[in-house]
């Protein structure tokens, strides 16, 4: 390994052609998977100071999971919802690489969801990219755990009975470092938030809504389509007030704890009154705000960063222990080790 | 009084006493000391899956045996010869196997009417006859100590729970064993606590000089050094050998190592050491379950770690999924299963050799692993090493057995030279020109290509592979070609495994075959026989899977095999299928090791009669 660090000092300039790989790209045409993809094979060029072979792409099972395949970096195509946990592996071993994980909501939410509240409880320096299309592709089109109550599928023919997920407030509510949310089909907003990520130290996690064209096509149109999409979404801007519409003329105001729509065009209401959005305040209250915003079938969606703070992560922690140890200690001698304790000797 | 001095060559005791008694702090003390004083040894803790049971049950019993000896010795011994019992219930669980006529010394104090009820007894068994025939020895420890700590300003409860230290000490005398050891030991156990180590010090030796003065003790007992191989030694537990094993395959590999572990008994004491030692570069993630536990050191070793999980049974029931992916993925790490009774939760402090099958065939799809079995606490050391090796060496999961009794037992071991210590020889790939993922060597080992190195970016996963290239392939003739492959590079290291050693009588009428930790009792009972006149040999297999070379040739070249496990006969089983022998199984199923005398009464049974006698 210490002959790769001498070519580190070689700033390589990468086109998005160097992410990919030679291998026939397998989702359905028409997926939502594969504009996250050229978002990434777009974004990553740019992505200064992190070279081609220090990136690993670990993923678990399912459609999005395919992801490190079509990645021309290192990569694991793992289990069913164990890709937190082998990243984790990967990332605690070798604090140098910058480690992402493709996961879908059947992966990440269901069989895989304890690595995931762990790993962003633990805050390890990883960045998780849920594809979140409220169905199972890969298993042809079971309903999964975000999706909404009554969903018809093949195995709930009368519809589902349980309640979804919402993915970002189980994030927030592990203490993720890093929440944020985007769309597939809006490209530049999907790569400013996989920018924001890559830059963020600590758990990163980006749900996609991703449409799944063969058993849940349109799932996000009612929020997403460009007829609706300025109404029905809430852009979050950092220190920016939460307002939203085609003439931005819509805001969102807290009436006690509760998040209300108000109108700023009739003269009722002024700018004043919005709340202004702080993602980097870790209160659990504003985090409640939120995910409150989030849930209210007749408030917006909101897109973007929800938080961002930073604080030392689980990988660093370790690394600096070691080190620490090693300072006070000395570095590990194995003789000294073995005999120490009680020992006697035959002559 | 002038007492008697009696030399003995070996002794076997048993401290008995409920949870909250500290019977495993003094078997420990006790085998420390015995280390030091030269003897050979072997120990036995016994303890219930509650941490503290209610008080003076039966199942809140906890005990340690520890046979020592001038001679070379096996096993902690079939039966005590000396049984400490430090209430009723302890009497109650242990008496039926101390030895006919051996000692008994019991805490007076503790058999109350409430303390006998608890117990069940409906008598006092020390005046019903119960205990006729043996040496009995009725000694007031409960008061003896709270009247030795009189003035010490402990309460009354904190000077009755340093009655151990008294019983210890008592014992020390009795054995003729050196009290310093122990009192170094509290010196630096309770260097922020003066009160409660000047109380110890004062119960432990109060014990040695009752001992002394009391006039219940006639004779004293004195245990000569063993002569054992000349070097520096120290009694070591399996667990803190696999350990240090591991600790020794990161230096000689340069590999820094990686444990991904959840807490499960009887392996957590693996976690525990190698978490202490982090300035040997030790990365320790205790996960938040079993099969993170084993994923994450999947992606570190995919990272170029030496990535190793531990646990037990039903933790590499959890890690099973992962291991198949290691399989597929040929990355090198491995699983140390400290066996327990099973199924299920089954009989967590107990011990058992029942996941041999599991090791061996408890993956979906045709996903063969290395296999490999220590013998001994102490040999757990040299296992580490040599798993690692064959892990890194092979690019394949080595699946490693330890049991719960060498895991938590204990032997003097000789320690090793560390130069001497075979260096473990890691390949990385870095040349970029004519890589391939899935190229192979001589072995049939793919390429180790760690992330970092340029030109080497490449994707493994649990999707079947095509040879050399790596690539996801659906093809019908490829995939039986990789199912042979990876048999195949299993099967390859018998070339570079150590053949089976036959000992005993080459014309022997019976060979005896073992695997893990009953190599003790085995060995034992089988040189019993032979001294006996009886024509056995016995071997020993470190290796499940592959087998040793020589396996079928040594196992064709006896009449009668018997196979004795701690298990249905598993081991049985596979030999059975690969070679066509009629083995017969001795099988015991109770969460405790063999004693040699079951074997040996069996190997008596087989060859009845004259058979075999010289
Ligand atoms: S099944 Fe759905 S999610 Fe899977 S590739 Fe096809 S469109 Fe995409």
């Amino acid at each position: 390994m210490a002959d790769n660090k001498v070519q580190e000092q070689v700033q390589v300039k990468y086109t998005s052609k160097d992410f990919a790989t030679k291998q026939d790209v397998r989702w359905c045409p028409g997926c939502g998977d594969y504009s996250i993809l050229a978002q990434v094979h777009r974004t990553f060029p740019d992505l200064i100071g992190i070279k081609k072979e220090d990136i690993v792409w670990v993923s678990g099972i399912g459609c999005s999971s395919r992801f490190p395949y079509y990645m021309n970096t290192y990569g694991i195509h793992g289990i069913h919802g164990r890709a937190p946990a082998i990243a984790t592996g990967v990332k605690v071993a070798r604090p140098d690489l910058s480690v992402w994980v493709a996961t879908g909501d059947g992966d990440l939410l269901s069989i895989g969801g304890n690595h995931f509240i762990h790993a962003c409880r633990k805050n390890i320096d990883l960045k998780i990219l849920l594809f979140n299309n409220r169905i199972y592709g890969l298993t042809k089109g079971q309903y999964s755990p975000t999706s909404e109550q009554g969903k018809q599928t093949k195995t709930t023919p009368y519809g589902s009975v349980d309640y979804p997920f919402n993915p970002i407030s189980l994030a927030l509510g592990a203490d993720a470092t890093f929440v944020a949310r985007a769309v597939d089909r809006d490209a530049k907003h999907l790569q400013s938030m996989l920018k924001r990520a890559a830059e963020h130290k600590g758990t990163a996690f980006i749900e996609i809504f991703q449409n799944c064209v063969i058993f849940n096509d349109g799932a996000f149109d009612d929020i997403t389509d460009k007829k609706v999409k300025d109404e029905k979404l809430l852009f979050l801007e950092h220190n920016k007030p939460m307002i939203f519409g085609a003439n931005k003329d819509k805001g969102i105001k807290l009436d006690g704890l509760k998040p209300v729509v108000i109108d700023l065009s009739e003269g009722k209401h002024t700018i004043d009154e919005v709340l202004v959005h702080d993602e980097h305040d870790d209160n659990p209250a504003r985090a409640g705000i939120l995910i409150n915003i989030d849930k209210q079938q007749d408030l917006p969606t909101p897109i973007g960063v929800f938080k961002q703070i930073l604080k030392p992560t689980y990988d660093e922690g370790v690394e600096n222990q070691v080190k620490q140890v090693t300072e006070k200690k000395g570095i590990g001698d194995l003789e000294k080790v073995l005999f120490s304790g009680n020992t006697w000797s035959v002559n | 009084m002038e007492k008697g001095l009696l030399e003995l060559t070996d002794v076997t005791v048993r401290f008995a006493g409920d949870s909250g008694d500290g019977m495993q702090l003094t078997g420990s003390q006790f085998t420390n000391t015995t280390a030091i004083v030269g003897n050979d040894l072997s120990t036995l803790p016994d303890y219930p899956a509650e941490i503290r049971a209610p008080a003076g049950t039966t199942y809140g019993v906890s005990g340690f045996q520890l046979h020592f000896s001038s001679n070379d010795i096996q096993t902690p011994g079939d039966e005590p010869d000396v049984l400490v019992a430090m209430n009723p219930a302890a009497l109650k669980t242990n008496l039926s196997d101390l030895k006919k006529g051996g000692t008994l010394i019991v805490n007076v104090n503790s058999f109350d009417s409430k303390n006998l009820r608890l117990a069940d007894y409906e008598t006092n068994p020390l005046e019903d006859g119960t205990v006729e025939g043996y040496n009995v020895i009725q000694v007031p420890l409960s008061q003896l100590t709270n009247t030795a700590l009189e003035d010490t300003s402990l309460s009354a409860k904190e000077k009755t729970r340093c009655k151990n230290f008294f019983a210890l000490g008592m014992m020390y005398w009795l054995y003729s064993r050196p009290i310093e050891p122990t009192l170094n030991w509290l010196n630096v156990k309770f260097k922020n606590a003066p009160e409660i180590k000047a109380a110890n010090e004062k119960a432990l030796k109060a014990g040695y000089y009752f001992g002394e003065t009391t006039e219940v003790f006639t004779t004293r007992y004195e245990v000569k050094p063993a002569t054992l191989p000349k070097g520096t030694y120290r009694n070591i537990s399996g667990n803190e050998a696999l350990a240090l094993g591991f600790i020794a395959a990161s230096v000689k590999s340069g590999l820094p190592l990686f444990l991904g572990s959840y807490p499960i008994t009887p392996a957590s004491d693996i976690l525990h050491e190698l978490s202490r030692h982090k300035n040997f570069g030790v990365r320790t993630f205790q996960a938040e379950d079993e099969i993170a536990a084993v994923t994450a050191a999947l992606g570190a070793a995919y990272s170029g770690a030496l990535a190793i999980t531990t646990t037990s049974g039903p933790g590499v029931a959890l890690k099973t999924e992962t291991i198949g992916l290691a399989v597929m993925t040929e990355l090198p790490i491995v699983i140390i299963d400290v066996q327990r009774g099973g199924p299920s939760t089954g009989l967590p402090t107990k011990t058992e050799q029942s996941d041999l099958l599991q090791a061996m065939f408890g993956r979906n799809g045709e996903a063969p692993v290395a296999v490999v079995a220590p013998a001994t606490p102490a040999e757990c050391f040299s296992m580490a090493l040599e798993a690692s090796r064959l892990a890194i060496k092979y690019m394949v999961p080595v699946m490693y057995l330890s049991d719960g009794y060498i895991a938590n037992g204990s032997e003097p071991w000789k320690l090793p030279d560390v130069d001497a210590l075979p260096e473990i020889e890691v390949k990385f790939r870095t040349e970029a020109e004519g890589f391939k993922p899935y190229l192979r060597d001589e072995n049939l080992s793919r390429p180790w290509a760690l992330p970092g190195t340029p030109g080497l970016e490449h994707r493994v996963g649990g999707l079947e592979k095509a040879n050399i290239t790596g690539d996801v392939s659906y093809d019908p003739e490829n995939h039986e070609f990789m199912v042979r492959l990876r048999a195949q590079k299993v099967k390859n290291m018998e070339n570079d495994i150590p053949e089976l050693e036959v000992r005993g009588d080459k014309d022997a009428e019976l060979l005896v075959i073992g695997w893990g930790g009953t190599h003790g009792a085995i060995s034992e009972a089988v040189d019993r026989a032979r001294n006996r006149g009886l024509k056995v040999a016995r071997v020993h297999f470190r290796y499940l899977n592959p087998l040793p070379k020589n396996t079928g040739e040594v196992l064709r070249s006896y009449k009668k095999i018997l196979c004795p496990e701690l298990n249905m006969g598993q081991l049985s089983k596979i030999l059975r299928n690969e070679f066509l022998v009629d083995i017969e199984p001795f099988n015991k199923i109770q969460g405790l090791p063999f004693k040699s005398s079951e074997i040996e009464n069996k190997i008596d049974s087989i060859l009845g009669g004259n058979n075999g006698r010289k």
